[in-house]
């Protein structure tokens, strides 16, 4: 018998409507910039192809990606292909939306819980809070889950956990403060097997991917993964602010190499920032984006969706 | 990650050599380069036009002088600017005249505030000063117990008050605490925000009003992208940041967003996060983040690093033995255990410009773990052969390995990283090495084991 991880079928509070109703707050982003492009000037010239190369770099889609979509752009301009800058506009739409939907696929299977969902990411990216929304995500969908508190590190992460674990009532298996990630792990493991959870969420300690000894840490942790469940972790998901410039992509090839990243959460989409960086990681590294963080709420946590999170751009 | 912007102006200059002028034409190419470096570094797009638009006014009509390529001058020009741009003198922290003096430390959520709050009280305590700690974010869990545990580990006073207090509350409760117990500096850490959440942007004026701090501090992460400008642009309106301290420098990012903010907010950045440890804040200096930015390595924090770990007196010893051709395997040894005392070599590397003969370093794996196995090697052999490499012949090599659980493999290796590190080190010390060579060659970096072939 299979079951779909994190699958749900009831419609979503539309990701489109959270991230416009950021975009509201203070409409400075991209869309300015873009309307400044498209109104009053139906020709496309040189002048619109620059303003459209600032407003793309402006949302942290980085040099390449906006070269990349701009020379598209050209070539059919050239080709007189398009006619004015509406059509130019939705070329760059669409194509935005097929690199992210490229990456899409479908959400892990798993034959046997319980579920192993790893989380990791750079210092303050959102993880544990991220972890709270998750738990509270599968338990409305009457999941049982498991919380384990291998950030070991720094100071009170554990107790921030075991918040979450109140607020979402989930239980959370910890060790000492500065105990080996690797053992919390094994523990949580086990516990999860016994009492035959559908999922175990493992917060794991923030870390720049240039350390090489803690990324290292998350290879043995993998290691121990698997001796307790061979087939886990399912999903490997890094979490990724998304105020982050360029250095997203360093970020994600790095845990990819070392944690086998499996998806990518795009947290604090609620401010001003689009975390355009996005684009560039699923080009380059073919990876999905899973869900994306709107706020401090247990429920502020909704599926990704490459249209929506292209219009909330866009429009 | 990203090519040097050297090599890139490199490729632009090329063919400039004998035109003996900067123009207008060939400034172009060069300064799409720069523009593209910029922005692959985070600074903002707007920065970038006006950064931009002094270098090409600096450069115009300049002569190309005959000591420097095109490309070194260039570089000299936008690193100048950028230092410039950036700050020329390090700024101090300002405190009040009667204490006690309040920082406020503000910024994103993630950005790093609790962790520079406790560094800066560690930093302040070094330098003298009785710093009061207080969190007043009771919005995040278990932030306030984040705080008071690093307070603890630092031994260093902090003001709790209760879980139940509002932030001014709290901030009221610290003025008292701390002159009750005679601290000059509260170190007020507030709860991370988003900049358009106007309720806790209020909530941030409110203390600001209440404890009348001589310092704002704004924390920024280094990796922040082209969105630092709002935010910093927001909090500096609200509250009128008087510094930054630019977080995570201890990672790979270039760190633009230095730029952005200073060019944004017109405020000096003050202090730099380096790492997780309590005394990884270091003041902030403007050349090194400039070529950072400019992606030429940070040589002077290396140079720095390298002076405060490895002993003069044996390093000028080494320097004469490297001259004199002595640099023997047992000097080697030596190299690799101080080396090693500098930290993991992958940060090291990364400070490295990436020129010359250090140009393939860029993308080197260090295993740490070979540095073991070296050593173990060279403890495995004779003092004899340790003296003279030229007697390990294939029998000794044998005996080595077995000696030191290695295979004969690693022992040549070895001998092959020694001998290519002699090779390195006298290049540095040679006439025709630039300044950034002697500067290495005096301090005696040993060669780096682990990158041959």
């Amino acid at each position: 018998m299979f079951k779909t991880l994190f699958g749900s079928e009831t419609p979503e509070p539309s990701l489109l409507d959270r991230l416009k109703s950021g975009i509201q707050k203070t409409r400075t982003g991209l869309v300015e910039k873009l309307e400044d492009v498209f109104q009053g000037r139906k020709e496309i010239d040189a002048d619109v192809l620059d303003e459209l190369e600032y407003a793309l770099l402006s949302a942290d889609i980085g040099v390449k990606t906006t070269q990349e979509i701009l020379e598209r752009a050209r070539q059919r301009v050239d080709r007189h292909m398009l006619g004015d800058a509406s059509e130019l506009k939705q070329l760059i739409r669409e194509h935005v939306v097929e690199v992210l939907q490229a990456t899409e696929r479908p959400l892990p299977q798993v034959s046997q819980p319980p579920a192993v969902v790893m989380v990791v990411g750079v210092n303050g990216a959102g993880k544990t809070t991220t972890i709270g929304k998750l738990a509270q995500r599968f338990r409305n969908e009457g999941r049982s889950v498991l919380l384990c508190a291998a950030d070991t590190f720094r100071a009170a992460a554990i107790e921030q956990l075991e918040v979450w674990g109140e607020r979402t009532q989930t239980d959370v298996i910890r060790q000492q403060a500065g105990s080996d990630p690797s053992a919390v792990l094994f523990d949580a493991l086990q516990a999860a097997k016994a009492r035959k959870v559908d999922y175990v969420i493992v917060d794991t300690a923030g870390r720049l991917h240039t350390k090489t000894n803690l990324m290292a840490e998350l290879e043995k942790m993998d290691r121990t993964t698997k001796r307790v469940i061979p087939d886990a972790p399912h999903e490997v998901l890094l979490v990724l602010d998304a105020t982050t410039g360029q250095n997203g992509l360093e970020q994600a090839r790095k845990f990819t190499e070392t944690a086998g990243v499996t998806g990518i959460v795009l947290t604090k989409l609620d401010g001003t920032a689009k975390g355009g960086v996005v684009v560039a990681i699923s080009r380059e590294l073919n990876l999905p984006i899973r869900y994306v963080g709107v706020g401090e709420k247990a429920d502020d946590l909704l599926p990704f969706e490459p249209e929506s999170y292209v219009a909330s751009l866009f429009d | 990650m990203f090519e040097n912007l050297s090599d890139k102006l490199q490729r632009v200059f090329k063919n400039l050599r004998g035109e003996g002028k900067l123009s207008a034409e060939n400034m172009e190419a060069a300064l799409r380069e720069i523009r593209v470096a910029l922005l692959e570094a985070d600074v903002h797009f707007k920065v970038v036009k006006q950064f931009i638009d002094s270098v090409k006014e600096k450069a115009m009509g300049q002569e190309v002088l005959s000591a420097l390529s095109p490309t070194q001058q260039v570089v000299k020009i936008v690193r100048d600017e950028m230092v410039k741009m950036l700050g020329t003198h390090q700024a101090k922290l300002r405190f009040a005249n009667e204490p006690p003096s309040t920082l406020m430390i503000v910024g994103l959520q993630g950005s790093g505030k609790t962790t520079s709050t406790s560094k800066l009280a560690k930093f302040l305590s070094k330098n003298g000063h009785k710093p009061l700690m207080c969190s007043v974010d009771v919005y995040r869990p278990a932030a306030r117990k984040q705080l008071a545990v690093l307070a603890r580990e630092l031994k260093l006073p902090l003001y709790e008050g209760s879980d139940a207090d509002k932030p001014a509350e709290l901030a009221r409760g610290a003025k008292r605490e701390a002159s009750q117990i005679g601290a000059d500096i509260i170190l007020l850490d507030t709860a991370g925000r988003l900049h358009i959440d106007d309720d806790l942007m209020v909530e941030l004026e409110e203390l600001k009003g209440i404890l009348n701090p001589t310092e704002v501090l704004f924390v920024a992460d280094a990796m922040t992208g082209q969105d630092a400008v709002k935010s910093a642009d927001e909090f500096h309106k609200r509250l009128g940041i008087t510094g930054v301290i630019l977080t995570k420098m201890d990672g790979d990012a270039r760190g633009g967003a230095a730029l952005s903010i200073r060019s944004v907010t017109g405020q000096p950045l003050k202090f730099v996060g380096v790492g997780e440890k309590s005394d990884a804040l270091e003041p902030f200096h403007p050349d090194r983040v400039a070529n950072r930015i400019l992606g030429m390595g940070d040589v002077l924090s290396l140079i720095e690093k390298v002076e405060e770990s490895i002993d003069r007196k044996s390093a000028e010893e080494m320097q004469r033995k490297l001259l004199d051709d002595e640099f023997t395997l047992e000097d080697f040894r030596d190299q690799i255990k101080q080396l090693r005392k500098l930290g993991p070599l992958e940060s090291l590397l990364g400070m490295m410009p990436q020129l010359g003969p250090m140009k393939d370093l860029k993308n080197v794996k260090v295993d740490e773990r070979e540095f073991t196995n070296i050593v173990a090697i060279i403890d495995s052999m004779t003092a004899q052969e340790r003296r003279n490499h030229m007697i390990i012949n294939g029998a000794r090599r044998r005996r080595i390995a077995r000696g030191s659980g290695t295979t004969v493999q690693e022992v040549n290796n070895l001998l092959k990283q020694y001998t290519q590190a002699r090779k390195m080190m006298k290049s540095f010390t040679g006439a025709n090495a630039g300044m950034l060579g002697k500067r290495l060659g005096k301090l005696k970096l040993p060669g780096f084991p682990g990158f041959g072939g």
